[in-house]
């Protein structure tokens, strides 16, 4: 990475933060001349609490859903300057910023074509006010607004598609990527900003706070959710897949054993069945098995 | 040069010689006609500037928001339900500091839904931080959007501008008026230079977040700002002046026979030319009647307001708008100016007219004044039904 930091230490994220090692990635690999259009959530807090800021490139926060449409307008006026060429703008936002409140300004970006990167941190639900369940909080989770109880085994609903939303958008770039396949990310990053149009990446960031996991196994946690079948690492250009991560499935329970979001379920064998069944399912869809040749 | 224009026409006219880079809008009734007309200049090459189409108003305010923060200059149009939605957006912008000019073309609030005029729109938006500036006519309109860019723009200012002009009654009424001719709104409007802009070779963090150590001098600023609006609108409406042939006075208000007046409406708006014909009549029949009406609504020229109102006994105070469960909201502005003050009208009362488009007519304004006397009035809805309240509550 560079000798001049443009996402600098000093912020006020949690230990174990996977969104703050994301982030870092993201901006180191996009580079200096870039500008950010930043949604409201928890990195926005914890890199920006006057007078401290943790960014050396141009940023900027409105407002927690309009982060796409103030892209937009920088983009815009870039082009109207005849200053775009050479100027990454990126739009990052959490998943309730992405797949909830923002995906309508996110939608008219995508089909407006803008040529702006938007990243999706997924910590898989609304951590910043407290753990409450969003569209990407994953079957079975136990959220401040999913909780678990004798009639409820938690969030009744599976994530929402965003991948495939971003893709009926016509959009040139989508991903997922995680925080912990470092050169995927980068190579993705990479990837997306060579390319003109609007590009979306979804990346996978365990919260030690949300997740309820021991802050040293944020990675963990990631590799794990890759490697069940869970989070799926896939990438399409102009609407073809052109890769996934293959894996040798490990059984979910191993995933959702190290995490107190899930401690309801561990006992309960078909609540673990139906999510292994969510896992299985990503593994066929996206034919995830690695082929042994020996 | 003379033209006879429509409303709407002559908005989009005025935008095009002010040349905003990026324009971003979303279509509602009744400030269509000025997006639309925007569009087909961008269309046909008269207009160079960045016209983005989105998906809502919320939108629409975002993205003048992200590309007034990289340093162009900026228009959007809205109304009623538009604005409020938008709502969250027009607090950041002021909130941001960052230069702009949208047009409002007045429209009633839902619901019940209603697509005619009142100001209820944008006075639910006055405390965002925006200036508010009401027109009474059409030449105004183009006039005031001119002026709120140089305002906007000014560095002792940066803040966002909100031409308010009456929905139908403005921005499709066709009126003879004077556009601006393009070097002489060069010379009133210098290309625009940003104070900050995100910009790759100068890093810098815009929207942080202020704890409550560092928020309430962020807010304190803005309104110190507004105090200082009130001191640069006159010198900025005489300047407009000695450019253009027209007096705009002080841009505050303006008084139409309230130095000897007996009785005094004080309104906004198109209605006041209304107020105008009234006075006429009246002053012809001896009546000491006048009017005075607000220009800047924020801020609010409250030491104007008391010097111009003063010596008169009796008040009426005209809303188009009003403040469910509470006095109208210039009625109360207008009743605030006077207290801890040596001198006040012996009444200050209160009228509501025109919500949803009911036509305020000479009568109208007439029976306001007949109204106007001894007793004040705390709140009175002038051509109100009664026979529709008793049929919409049933038996
Ligand atoms: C219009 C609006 N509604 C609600 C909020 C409160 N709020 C701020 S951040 C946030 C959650 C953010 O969740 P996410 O986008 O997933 O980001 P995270 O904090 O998890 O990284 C919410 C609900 C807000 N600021 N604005
Ligand atoms: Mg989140």
């Amino acid at each position: 990475m560079e000798n001049r930091p443009l996402f600098k230490s000093g912020h006020t994220a949690c230990a174990g933060c996977a969104q703050a090692i994301a982030a870092r990635i993201v901006i180191e690999t996009a580079g200096p001349n870039t500008i950010i259009a930043n949604n409201t959530g928890c990195l926005e807090v914890f890199s920006t609490r006057y007078p401290e800021t943790a960014w050396n490139v141009p940023w900027i926060h409105s407002l927690f859903e309009n982060a796409a449409s103030v892209a937009s307008g920088i983009e815009a006026a870039l082009a109207y300057m005849g200053k775009k060429e050479g100027i990454n703008v990126i739009v990052q936002a959490g998943d309730g910023g992405t797949a909830d409140i923002g995906l309508q300004a996110l939608s008219g970006m995508w089909e407006r074509g803008h040529d702006i990167l938007s990243i999706c941190y997924d910590n898989e639900a609304y951590e910043n006010t407290g753990i409450q369940r969003s569209g990407l909080t994953p079957y079975g989770t136990n959220t401040t607004t999913s909780p678990a109880g004798i009639k409820s085994i938690g969030n009744p609903r599976p994530k929402k598609l965003i991948p495939e939303i971003a893709l009926a958008h016509g959009i040139p770039y989508v991903a997922t990527a995680s925080v912990a396949f470092i050169p995927d990310l980068q190579r993705k990053i990479k990837k997306a900003i060579s390319i003109k149009g609007p590009k979306y990446i979804q990346i996978s960031v365990p919260c030690p706070l949300g997740w309820r996991h021991e802050p040293s196994e944020t990675l963990l946690a990631a590799k794990l959710a890759v490697e069940t079948g869970l989070y799926p690492l896939i990438e399409y250009e102009n609407g073809s897949l052109v890769s996934c991560r293959k894996i040798a499935p490990k059984p979910v329970d191993e995933y959702l054993k190290m995490q107190g979001r899930y401690k309801h379920i561990l006992n309960n064998l078909e609540e673990i069945k139906k999510i292994q069944g969510i896992a299985d399912d990503n593994i066929k869809r996206y034919n995830l098995l690695e082929v042994k040749t020996s | 040069m003379r033209e006879f224009l429509e409303g709407s026409r002559a908005i989009a006219e005025i935008i095009k010689r002010v040349k905003p880079g990026v324009i971003s809008a979303y279509p509602i009734t009744p400030q269509t006609h000025i997006v639309e007309e925007l569009a087909s200049m961008v269309a046909n090459g008269e207009l160079n500037s960045q016209f983005i189409n989105v998906e809502s108003e919320h939108s629409a305010a975002s993205v003048v928001l992200g590309a007034s923060a990289t340093g162009v200059r900026v228009f959007t149009a809205t109304s009623s339900q538009g604005l409020l939605y938008m709502a969250e957006v027009i607090f950041n912008i002021a909130g941001l500091r960052l230069p702009l000019v949208m047009t409002c073309a007045n429209r009633a609030v839902s619901a019940p839904i209603n697509i005619w005029n009142d100001q209820q729109d944008s006075i639910s938006l006055r405390d965002a931080g925006w200036i508010q500036l009401y027109a009474e006519n059409n030449q105004e309109a183009v006039d005031f959007h001119l002026i709120g860019y140089r305002i906007s723009e000014d560095k002792a200012v940066m803040l966002p501008v909100m031409v308010c002009m009456d929905g139908f009654i403005l921005t499709h009424g066709l009126e003879p008026l004077d556009l601006p001719e393009q070097d002489k709104v060069d010379k009133f409007l210098p290309s625009y230079k940003p104070l900050y802009k995100l910009d790759p070779n100068e890093p810098l963090t815009m929207g942080i977040l202020a704890d409550p150590d560092y928020y309430l001098e962020a807010r304190y600023a803005i309104q110190e700002t507004f105090k200082d609006v009130l001191r640069i609108l006159p010198k900025v409406a005489d300047e407009f002046s000695a450019i253009f042939v027209r007096d705009y006075k002080d841009l505050l208000i303006e008084e139409y026979f309230t130095k000897d007046a007996e009785k005094i409406i004080v309104s906004m708006g198109s209605v006041c030319g209304t107020i105008k014909e009234v006075v006429d009549e009246l002053r012809k029949k001896g009546k000491k009647v006048g009017l005075l009406r607000i220009i800047s609504y924020r801020p609010f020229p409250y030491a104007r307001v008391y010097e111009a109102l003063k010596n008169c006994p009796k008040i009426a105070v005209l809303d188009k708008a009003v403040s469910l469960g509470a006095y109208a909201p210039l009625a109360s502005e207008i009743k605030v100016s006077f207290s801890n003050k040596k001198k006040s009208p012996k009444v200050i009362s209160s009228f509501v007219a025109g919500l949803g488009g009911r036509d305020i007519t000479l009568e109208s304004i007439r029976e306001i004044f007949r109204k106007l006397n001894v007793k004040e009035i705390s709140q009175d809805f002038i051509d109100l039904k009664p026979e529709l309240l008793t049929e919409a509550y049933g038996k």
